[in-house]
């Protein structure tokens, strides 16, 4: 038997794998306190939940070519402007909502779920509401009887009954309207909102 | 102890615990198949089961019934090779049987659940005791708990024999696979309202443990298989192995950042996911290349056929679904447009398959050999080996034709939805009732019924294979330190 050569010896690919694993390890740890920072609610990136008393809106972003959303003057969501704290709940009711419905293993949200029925990360903002005066109301009648309110745009799929009350409808509605507003990165490419200011 | 019978005698401690997950295993993969034909259904007559079992739920019990299976069948694929590994007998039989039993009661409850309660109220305790609703972990809070513990249960199993026994480099790696693995699990079981932190730790389970601490499981099983089947040199085997871990874990670990280009997180994501999880496919073919040596330095020379043939269908089908299908999409100059279509779907189904389908399929085929009292299956059958190799083809052609369906789905909905239309929910409809589309999902439903048919047959054929036999397979030795039972072997290292 010949010498194994050093570049396939077991002891150097053993070695290989352990400071591998730990380099890419702690590089993922530092980004991630990085990235958490980043993402905070009140950051840059994610607006505070109290932004539902503002206006939404997108616009086209020149210098970083995408759509960007664009938080704008007080506009409160169901007429009442409510305290940060007011806003946090309402949002976590619409979000816990969202988790207990399961409304990800049919809809997407920022992307990730189920590809049966559209993507939730730009609902608040998406045409098919016609305009920004009707909106909260369609959206908060439709939650609750999806199946009498149903616009299937000839695919026959409807929104299953969810039992989602009034209360929660408000949550889940509030949520989409903070969820419009969180930076990301431009997805969904090419987005023409129901407020759109400029176009490329 | 009769050859062609099957009797536990035949199998050791932790291959008897073994084969108890992988019947439960089994059962899974039957309710993965009946859900998903469900689901797929739904698509074709939307109004099919509406309001009665609704695609979410159908969905839910799919991939959860994919994922519990395949975790059955990596427990009990490690159970298998505990005792043969370490030289000695497992430490915890009793618990390990308990921990078992009651894995088994949680799963088969947190189904019912699923199924006849389905969504509670906007509440914590939903989330506590019906759905969590965050895709791939469903289960309910209270059972991520007995999750942790019968897994801890199971760790505990597996590190405190081989400490009895002997290490090997194949155990060492296992080991520490599975703290990481465990670990991972508990960055999914918190709530938070900020979707976007939700979402980034919530990968951490999901990618972390697919695309990294599963694949180096995978990595472990089939390098003890190419010792079992082929009698593969343990030295080169556990050097590959070494290999995978350095590629696997230095392109997957920041290949994570794949998923964090629309999520709300940083953009110096899509330059670091961008580039490493291009890297990811390495690894695969490192993979294909290692196991194709192996067979061809053995001339295919093997004791378990069906099992050698599903480990390579594993080795292509991983770089396939894992490697070709992920990489496809994985720049987020593609990803942009693709990102949340059937583009993903079609990944997903292919590199599922072809990545842990095949593994714990060829770990089944071994555990019914040494059931049945380490009965001949190589070749000359009985039945030429018709049923495994009919649901072996049945299974990869149903499996790539629903693929290239769904992608061709994918195709339509990036060009219309997203690239034409905007995104907007008008583009989404728009795409999904193109007539392209719909052909896609046709199709993806006609090969859906090939998959199902394959697998009924390879589960008539693990009840049968090997039932009339009389003659021993010829064994290509035990644990191999030594270079024994490799004298077929001309590595170029030798």
């Amino acid at each position: 038997m010949t010498m194994t050569p050093w570049w396939a010896s077991e002891s150097l690919w053993r070695k290989m794998a352990i400071w591998v694993t730990a380099f890419m390890a702690v590089v993922l740890i530092f980004l991630t306190f990085d990235t958490l920072a980043k993402i905070d609610v009140g950051s840059e990136r994610v607006p505070a939940y109290s932004v539902i008393n503002q206006r939404i809106h997108y616009k086209f972003d020149r210098q970083r070519n995408r759509q960007m959303p664009v938080i704008g003057s007080e506009a409160p969501l169901f007429g009442k402007a409510l305290s940060e704290a007011e806003a946090e709940a309402l949002v976590t009711l619409g979000k816990t909502t969202v988790q207990a419905k399961n409304c990800m293993n049919c809809h997407t949200l920022l992307g990730n779920g189920a590809y049966f029925a559209p993507d939730l990360t730009k609902a608040w903002l998406d045409r098919a509401w016609g305009s920004e005066a009707v909106r909260e109301s369609l959206m908060l009648a439709f939650l609750q009887d999806p199946e009498g309110n149903a616009r299937t745009f000839g695919t026959g799929r409807k929104m299953p009954n969810l039992g989602i009350t009034e209360e929660e409808a408000k949550g889940i509605v509030a949520f989409l309207k903070w969820m419009s507003s969180i930076d990301t990165n431009g997805f969904p490419h090419n987005f023409k909102s129901i407020a759109q200011e400029e176009t490329p | 102890m009769t050859v062609g019978v099957l009797d536990n005698a035949h199998l050791n401690g932790g291959q008897q615990l073994a084969v108890k997950y992988f019947c439960v295993s089994i059962v899974l993969l039957v309710a993965q198949m009946l859900f998903g034909l469900l689901a797929g259904l739904q698509y074709l007559w939307p109004g099919f089961l509406y309001n009665i079992l609704d695609f979410s739920v159908n969905r839910m019990v799919h991939i959860n019934a994919m994922i519990v299976w395949m975790l059955y069948g990596f427990i009990g694929s490690i159970y298998w090779l505990l005792e043969d590994e370490s030289g000695t007998t497992i430490v915890g039989l009793k618990l390990g049987n308990l921990s078992f039993w009651v894995l088994t009661g949680a799963v088969t409850l947190v189904v019912l659940v699923y199924l006849f309660i389905q969504s509670g109220a906007g509440h914590w305790t939903s989330l506590w005791f019906i759905n969590e609703g965050r895709e791939y972990i469903e289960a309910p809070r209270w059972a991520d708990i007995g999750i942790v513990v019968c897994v801890l249960i199971f760790f505990f199993n597996v590190a405190a024999t081989f400490m009895k026994g002997r290490w090997s480099g194949i155990s060492g790696v296992l080991v520490l696979d599975l703290i990481a693995l465990a670990g991972l699990y508990l960055a999914g079981m918190f709530y938070t309202t900020n979707i976007s932190v939700d979402q980034y730790w919530w990968w951490w389970v999901i990618h972390l443990w697919v695309e990294a601490t599963w694949e180096v499981l995978v990595g472990c099983i089939m390098a003890w298989g190419l010792i079992k089947t082929l009698g593969a040199r343990r030295k080169i085997v556990t050097t590959w192995l070494y290999i995978e871990v350095a590629l696997m874990f230095g392109s997957g670990i920041l290949g994570l950042g794949h998923h964090y280009f629309w999520i709300g997180t940083p953009e110096y994501w899509l330059s670091i996911g961008g580039f490493f999880s291009a890297l990811e496919p390495i690894p695969l073919v490192a993979m294909v290349v290692h196991a194709i040596y192996d067979s061809g330095t053995h001339r295919f020379k093997s004791t378990n056929h069906p099992a050698l043939a599903w480990l390579i269908a594993h080795a292509f089908g991983n770089f396939l679904g894992a490697g070709v299908w992920g990489f496809m999409q994985t720049l987020p100059q593609i990803n942009l447009y693709t990102h949340g279509t059937q583009w993903s779907a079609s990944h997903g189904h292919l590199a599922f398959f072809g990545a842990y389908a095949t593994i714990n399929v060829a770990v089944f085929y071994l555990a019914i050999q040494k059931w049945r009292g380490n009965v001949w299956m190589g070749g000359d059958l009985p039945d030429k080996g018709r049923k495994w190799k009919w649901s072996l083809a049945l299974q990869c052609i149903g499996m790539l034709g629903m693929t290239v369906a769904l992608l061709i789905s994918g195709y339509q909905q990036a060009f219309i939805e997203r690239a034409q239309e905007g995104s907007s929910w008008y583009g989404y409809f728009l795409a999904q009732s193109h007539h392209w589309f719909v052909q896609g999902m046709v199709w993806r439903q006609i090969f859906g019924v090939v998959m199902v048919a394959g697998v009924a047959l390879m589960i008539w054929d693990l009840l049968t294979i090997g039932k009339a036999e009389t003659r021993v397979a010829a064994v290509p030795g035990g644990r191999d330190d030594s270079d024994e039972g490799d004298a077929m072997a001309a590595p170029a290292t030798t």
